[in-house]
């Protein structure tokens, strides 16, 4: 091969620089020329923006897909502008689109001017809807046994499922989410009134007022569901996912509550019992046994 | 040379809008193939489902994403999730594309034609037995449809793949659509493509259908197969015997009887000689 002809990889970063990025007004014709056969219907830069719209439209989609309550939020058109700024900076790094969004709650909040008008309800969007992915196909760890809770020590060290995300957020976008989702969005079955309905609900999220909570995106019977949390049992809950054992985490937790220390026992009760039920708590101790003895 | 068991006939697509329906009426088919990167996940509903489907049928693992002939070494992680998930459906054999569709790490999610080089088919063939050594399992690589030819191309499309085919020592998953198309696309003669391969290494073959532009033809798998292909498809199973085959529907997908009556016309092509072959029933 002579020294002029580019070799595999050149050619292949040739072409993915070319389909990876928006092109300019007129495309990028010398480019294509250098790279691409015309045939006597298309020139080099026609078939090479076959291979381009099918980019855009794949990854535009995928994230289409996966934040329809930040779509609604911005707007389709301010949504594909953020969606390309992101991808540009962000391109896939995963042999699955599954992953495809999993930094743009994090870019987003690097870069606020494409979240809109009301920057923080975009951004908790953002983080809830990648939370529901997680939630939907994240990995599950053996759940703490039965009897592991009833001799609940305050030493004993739990774990929080990998697939429930603990989200503190500014307003209640677990709610919105919840009613776009039983919103038609079917293209195939859009209609006047479907748009319609659509769009009055678009409107009453421009309204919507800030409130702070705590949320935990999880999944009971292969389900995405929110679940709202107490500050306190938002609290333990992060304290025991960063490794602290149970009695560090409560302490934490109640640290300067307002809750008084007669509602504790209760609220504590309560809280154990749900999260055993929907088997969030993991067991770290028989982990820590098993790195042990390795 | 890997040949697929004699029970695996006509296949379709597994599909999400099909997933309630084939669950709850149990429809006789022969195989499912299944995108294998839909199930490379850590837990969740599809792999859940996935059991309920590997309870009562023979699944084949279809790959999108391997990109076999990317300069880029194969993906450990992607590997690794992949053997785990040929452990669980104990696929007879895997395929995924002659293609390539990642750089330096960053993934187009397309698949890509290659440059016909003799460069091209080497590293691609050794990345094909590599990943053959791993997941022990036999592999069949899948010619694509294509837009563009590179200019750096020494070769036919189909003298590549003989290329890669025979250093890799792998099978082929024959997509006589993709065949088609590119045969439009790129002004030859199909027939010449199909007689030139090497019929005892096809071990599966794809049908669908595409969308005709005024300036080309694009595979979108959103419509029945034409009549041309269904000739084709014809010349390939007198060349290569009755071969498991599959029908691909994913856009606009119907309605699953539709896609199974669609899937049950290669039944009138495949040899009536071969009992145990055909396994779509009503």
């Amino acid at each position: 091969m002579s020294s002029a002809t580019p070799t595999l990889r050149e050619t292949q970063k040739r072409m993915a620089e070319l389909l990876m990025k928006p092109w300019p007004a007129g495309g990028p014709k010398r480019e294509a020329a250098r790279l691409i056969r015309p045939n006597d219907r298309l020139t080099s830069l026609e078939r090479l923006a076959i291979y381009s719209r099918s980019y855009w439209a794949r990854v535009l989609d995928s994230l289409r897909d996966d934040f329809p309550g930040l779509m609604t939020i911005l707007g389709s058109e301010a949504f594909d502008r953020m969606a390309t700024a992101y991808l540009v900076e962000c391109p896939s790094q995963s042999f699955t689109l599954r992953d495809l969004g999993s930094r743009l709650p994090e870019w987003l909040a690097k870069h606020p001017r494409y979240a809109g008008q009301q920057k923080r309800l975009a951004l908790d969007m953002a983080r809830l809807e990648w939370a529901h992915i997680e939630a939907f196909d994240g990995l599950a760890e053996k759940t703490l046994d039965p009897e592991d809770l009833l001799r609940l020590t305050t030493s004993l060290r739990a774990g929080v499922q990998p697939y429930v995300s603990l989200l503190d957020l500014h307003y209640p976008v677990d709610e919105l989410r919840v009613k776009l989702k039983a919103a038609p969005e079917d293209a195939g079955a859009a209609s006047n009134a479907v748009l319609e309905k659509r769009a009055r609900k678009v409107a009453r999220f421009r309204g919507l007022k800030p409130q702070s909570m705590f949320v935990a995106v999880h999944r009971v019977d292969m389900i995405v569901y929110y679940r709202r949390l107490a500050r306190e049992e938002y609290r333990i809950l992060q304290g025991l996912r960063s490794g602290k054992p149970i009695a560090k985490a409560i302490g934490d937790a109640f640290f300067e509550s307002s809750v008084g220390a007669d509602q504790i026992p209760d609220l504590l009760r309560t809280w154990f019992a749900a999260w055993a039920t929907f088997g969030w708590l993991t067991d770290k101790r028989k982990k820590a046994k098993r790195s042990k003895s390795k | 040379m890997f040949k697929p068991p004699a029970d695996y006939g006509i296949g379709i697509g597994l599909r999400i809008p099909h997933l309630h329906h084939i669950l709850e009426k149990k429809p006789v088919v022969s195989w499912f193939e299944i995108i294998s990167e839909n199930y490379m996940v850590d837990g969740g509903r599809p792999l859940a489902v996935l059991d309920q489907i590997l309870e009562q049928y023979k699944v084949v693992q279809h790959g999108v994403s391997m990109y076999f002939g990317s300069m880029d070494p194969l993906n450990r992680e992607h590997l690794k999730r992949l053997k785990a998930l040929v452990r669980r459906t104990k696929t007879p054999w895997l395929t995924d594309h002659l293609c390539w569709g990642s750089v330096d790490g960053r993934y187009t999610h397309d698949l890509l034609p290659m440059p016909y080089t003799f460069e091209a088919a080497k590293v691609t063939a050794r990345k094909i037995r590599q990943a053959q050594d791993y997941l022990e399992v036999p592999i069949a690589v899948e010619n694509v449809s294509s837009y563009a030819e590179f200019h750096v191309s020494q070769m036919t499309e189909w003298e590549f793949l003989n290329e890669v085919v025979e250093r890799a020592d792998c099978g082929i998953l024959l997509d006589v659509n993709n065949i088609y198309v590119s045969s439009r696309n790129h002004d030859f003669d199909p027939y010449v493509y199909l007689n030139a391969v090497p019929a005892e290494r096809v071990a599966q073959i794809h049908l669908a259908g595409h969308s005709k532009f005024e300036k080309y033809i694009l595979d979108t798998h959103d419509h029945p197969v034409i009549g041309p292909v269904w000739k084709l498809y014809a010349h390939a199973i007198q060349r290569c015997g009755a071969v498991p085959t599959l029908l691909e529907w994913d856009d606009r997908i119907p309605s699953f009887n539709e896609v199974h009556r669609e899937a049950r016309k290669a039944e009138k092509y495949l040899p009536a000689a071969q009992p145990g072959v055909l396994q779509v029933l009503a």
